[in-house]
């Protein structure tokens, strides 16, 4: 599908990213304000960096966001990899039933999928806060850690986890010698759609904490009546760290399989007349 | 090869005690009187039948309206982005697709939040009319802003699917239905765009189960008393208290969103039975 | 004899409800190269896999060296595979491919280079220790795979198809590399085909396998030459198969309304038999010197030959010859008693 590049076609593409990455424009730019407006600019300043920092709410609300996100990210990532491979080698009736579970978070509105976490916390009387947050993260991430993860190990030779055995490796073995470096794709893209989920979550952080533990989104939630570019600040640093993560997970590897093909190609141009 | 098998068993108890059940519990509430101990739980459709109430049908229209109007816009949007980003090289496009998802990634309260600077009275736009010498316009509280705001979160989600099937299709279909005579016009229409049907679907299935169950968007930009059917179902549980009601209008929403799923996969079969 | 060194008794095996081996005996002796040969789904590759222990047979034993090994795991068995579509690990070299065994049982670091760079060589691999497997080409993976099974000193190496993925010239050259491996490793080989050239030319033992039962077990030379049944005959190649002789006495087989001299002996007399005549042992001459005389019906030329299909009264024969003939050409056909071959109606 590809056809001569047209002028008016270009200039779409450039109006439409201007839409999309206006308000993160708008809000890296009024992080630096001088005075408290979120609306005029009135000088550079880094005031509301230092605000930020000793600010101890949010502090606590970025210390909840990133260790419930790395902590659902490990979690989801092993139950969920574990489940796709294991998935793959049983019988079509409970292939079929886990797979169709899985697809009820993902197909459900989060509003649905929380307020039936909240619900559940609430009859069994855990009481909420820090650890119902966490468990209700590993349970939105893990589905969509299976979904990345099962394909990789569905498209996978069987017979080389088999060869493995065959050189004398136990099963365990084949498991992370073998079958975990061909599926190693899916489980990355599965990290860093857990990641986000998580660390992007509100809606159902909303709806499973309590006893005053908040997460960044909540904070902003309940901020949005007080305006304060100290979340503009906020805001300027997790963009930046967004931003340097996917590049690197996007640019990383596909340098690394650049320069590991030139150098075997390198290689063996210089073997080959001999 | 019996190894593995048993490394799904764990995944099976959890997403029975942390998905079914919860789903369980939502159908059970939906149904019953008795607060929120199920201490003296009673059958009933009351839940339901509250839900008749002009107040409520009136919720749900207005949902369905801005969803659908939502959906559309993303639509023209993102079929456009998608197609015109398809006409430049590989290399090109991976990077214009990489950002398009950048946004994605970023928190949708931060980026909503942001809106509220840029379309409030005194905010950018109105500041820049202002220097034009124009007068200010009103955008704040309305549908233009909750509509905007979701345009601009949901936009994403749209482009992507398109853009995946609209570069699957072989290059020589196109050569072909222009060696068969069609016109530019007529190769989109009777090729291109029906080869992308499947990445419409699932943009249009996405974009619409996000834009009619958000209750974010609305309470930042439209206003406390701007109510869609995600604001009805968080009053219940957060400030009302009404769990029962709050359950039934969740199974409500389910039903839509798998009553829309139902209809988009039943159009794709249809369309390509048609070609058979 | 030599050792036994595997022995399959009364193996048995069913995927579902589908019966695939029906009580498979057969020995395996040391230092032999013994073919499975057969079409698609006859069961071969089921029986390799079982010794190679990615399947437990539903019955049955398999015993190596005199011991049951039919519930031991493959990781334990002193066998290593060479799989159809080789199985490399493509995120490693060539080298470590080629050590993944060794270093499992994590075996000194420079004895696992000095044996890989041996095994490489014995492949005709000498230096491509740091290639990528995925930019080898076909004929590389496949001498890859088999150093990466070789280099574990196994006492029988199972081969699973391993040159089908080969163009024809490269299949050949590797028949004879293979060959030639083999006798110097001087292990038991195992070799799993459904081509019958393949395994007429490289074994010491054929099995020929059809739906689950084996139908003979011989050298290359009797399964050509003396087919015991119409599967058999039919399968090793292309054949003029009688289906309605009948056996008049030692010696002296009846078809075609006519009595035929033979060397077959040991059927009852009056017995019905099946007879096969290869196309390459019947002689076309005149019309009237022939024992039968037929009209050529079909000529195809096929490099060395010509293949002629000739109608005769009774039936078509399937004739090779290097000489030229024309359609409508009337012809004698001619054979040896050696050239009939009498067997058993299945």
């Amino acid at each position: 599908m590809k056809k001569k590049k047209s002028l008016p076609g270009i200039v779409y593409i450039v109006i439409c990213f201007l839409f999309l990455y206006l308000p993160i424009f708008v809000t890296m730019i009024f992080s630096f304000n001088s005075s408290k407006s979120l609306t005029k600019f009135s000088g550079f300043s880094l005031m509301w960096y230092q605000e930020l920092f000793s600010d101890a709410e949010i502090m606590s609300a970025v210390y909840v966001s990133v260790t419930i996100a790395l902590l659902s990210t490990v979690i989801s990532t092993v139950l969920g990899t574990a489940t796709a491979i294991g998935l793959s080698k049983n019988k079509k009736v409970i292939k079929e039933l886990i797979i169709n579970i899985n697809n009820i978070p993902i197909m459900n509105p989060d509003i649905v999928t929380a307020i039936g976490l909240m619900i559940l916390f609430s009859s069994l009387k855990i009481e909420k806060g820090y650890m119902t947050m966490l468990l209700a993260h590993i349970s939105f991430c893990t589905p969509y850690v299976i979904t990345s993860v099962y394909p990789k190990v569905r498209s996978l030779d069987p017979n080389l986890a088999n060869a493995a055995m065959d050189l004398g490796a136990t099963p365990w073995q084949a498991l992370y010698k073998v079958i975990l470096p061909m599926i190693k794709d899916g489980i990355f893209a599965g990290v860093l759609l857990a990641f986000t989920m998580s660390f992007d979550d509100f809606v159902i952080s909303y709806f499973v904490t309590g006893n005053g533990v908040k997460n960044i989104s909540i904070i902003v939630y309940n901020m949005t009546k007080r305006t304060n570019p100290t979340i503009n600040a906020l805001s300027t640093i997790v963009i930046l760290v967004i931003m340097v993560l996917l590049i690197i997970a996007n640019v990383v590897p596909a340098v690394m399989k650049k320069r590991q093909k030139r150098g075997t190609e390198a290689e063996q141009t210089i073997r080959e007349p001999a | 090869m019996k190894y593995y098998i048993k490394m799904v068993r764990p995944y099976m108890v959890w997403s029975v005690l942390m998905i079914v059940i919860p789903m369980l519990l939502i159908a059970a509430y939906s149904v019953t009187t008795g607060g929120n101990t199920l201490v003296n739980i009673q059958f009933t459709l009351e839940n339901f039948a509250k839900f008749a109430e002009p107040i409520y049908v009136q919720v749900f229209a207005k949902s369905l309206r801005i969803g659908l109007i939502t959906v559309g816009i993303c639509l023209v949007l993102g079929y456009t982005l998608a197609y015109n980003i398809c006409r430049f090289e590989e290399r090109i496009q991976s990077s214009l697709i990489l950002l398009v998802t950048i946004p994605m990634w970023i928190n949708t309260l931060l980026r909503t939040y942001a809106w509220i600077s840029i379309l409030s009275d005194n905010g950018i736009i109105n500041t820049f009319l202002q220097a034009l010498g124009l007068e200010p316009v009103t955008m704040m509280y309305t549908n233009f802003a909750v509509i905007i705001g979701m345009v601009s979160d949901f936009l994403p989600f749209m482009v992507i699917p398109i853009h995946t099937s609209l570069s699957k299709i072989d290059k020589s279909l196109i050569e072909a239905a222009q060696d068969l005579g069609a016109t530019p016009f007529q190769t989109f229409t009777k090729v291109i765009f029906k080869l992308s049907i499947p990445g419409v679907l699932n943009g249009v299935i996405v974009t619409f189960l996000l834009s009619i169950s958000t209750f974010v968007i609305p309470k930042l930009l439209g206003g406390g008393q701007y109510t869609l059917i995600g604001n009805l179902i968080e009053n219940q549980f957060i400030s009302v208290g009404n769990w029962n009601f709050g359950s039934a209008l969740s199974l409500i929403l389910t039903a839509v969103i798998l009553v829309a799923i139902t209809l988009m996969r039943r159009l794709d079969q249809e369309d390509k039975e048609e070609e058979l | 004899m030599k050792n036994k060194i595997i022995e399959l008794k009364n193996l048995t095996h069913n995927f579902g409800d589908q019966q695939v081996l029906k009580g498979i005996n057969l020995n395996i002796y040391q230092n032999e190269f013994l073919t499975l040969l057969g079409p698609s789904g006859c069961g071969k590759t089921t029986t390799l896999r079982i010794i190679a222990g990615f399947e437990e047979p539903t019955g049955g034993e398999v015993l190596f060296n005199g011991i049951d090994v039919s519930k031991v795991p493959a990781y334990k068995r002193e066998v290593n595979t060479v799989f159809q579509n080789y199985a490399l690990f493509p995120f490693l070299n060539v080298h470590d491919n080629v050590a993944f065994g060794l270093k499992i049982k994590k075996v000194d670091e420079k004895f696992i280079d000095a044996k890989v760079s041996e095994t490489l060589k014995l492949v005709g691999l000498e230096g491509f220790e740091d290639r990528d497997v995925t930019l080898l080409s076909g004929g590389q993976q496949q001498r890859v795979a088999i150093a990466r099974a070789l280099v574990n000193e196994p006492k029988v190496l199972l081969l699973d198809e391993p040159l089908g993925a080969l163009d024809a010239k490269l299949r050949k050259e590797m028949q004879t590399e293979l060959k030639k491996i083999q006798e110097e490793v001087g292990i038991t080989f195992i070799f799993v085909t459904h081509d019958q050239e393949e395994a007429l030319s490289m074994s010491d033992t054929v099995v020929v396998m059809n739906e689950g039962v084996i139908q003979q077990i011989g050298t290359p030379e009797d399964i050509y030459n003396e087919p015991e049944n119409r599967f058999v005959a039919g399968f090793i190649g292309a054949s003029n198969i009688i289906g309605d002789a009948i056996m008049r006495e030692d010696c002296l087989v009846s078809f075609d309304g006519q009595d035929f001299e033979c060397v077959d002996k040991g059927f009852k007399e009056n017995e019905p038999v099946e007879v096969v005549i290869r196309p390459e042992d019947i002689e076309l001459v005149k019309p009237k010197q022939g024992l039968i005389w037929g009209v050529v019906k079909s000529v195809v030329f096929k490099g060395v030959h010509y293949e002629l299909v000739v109608e005769t009264e009774y039936r078509d024969y399937l004739v090779q010859t290097t000489r030229q003939f024309e359609t409508e050409d009337k012809v004698g056909l001619t054979f040896e008693p050696e050239g009939i071959h009498v067997m058993y109606p299945m």
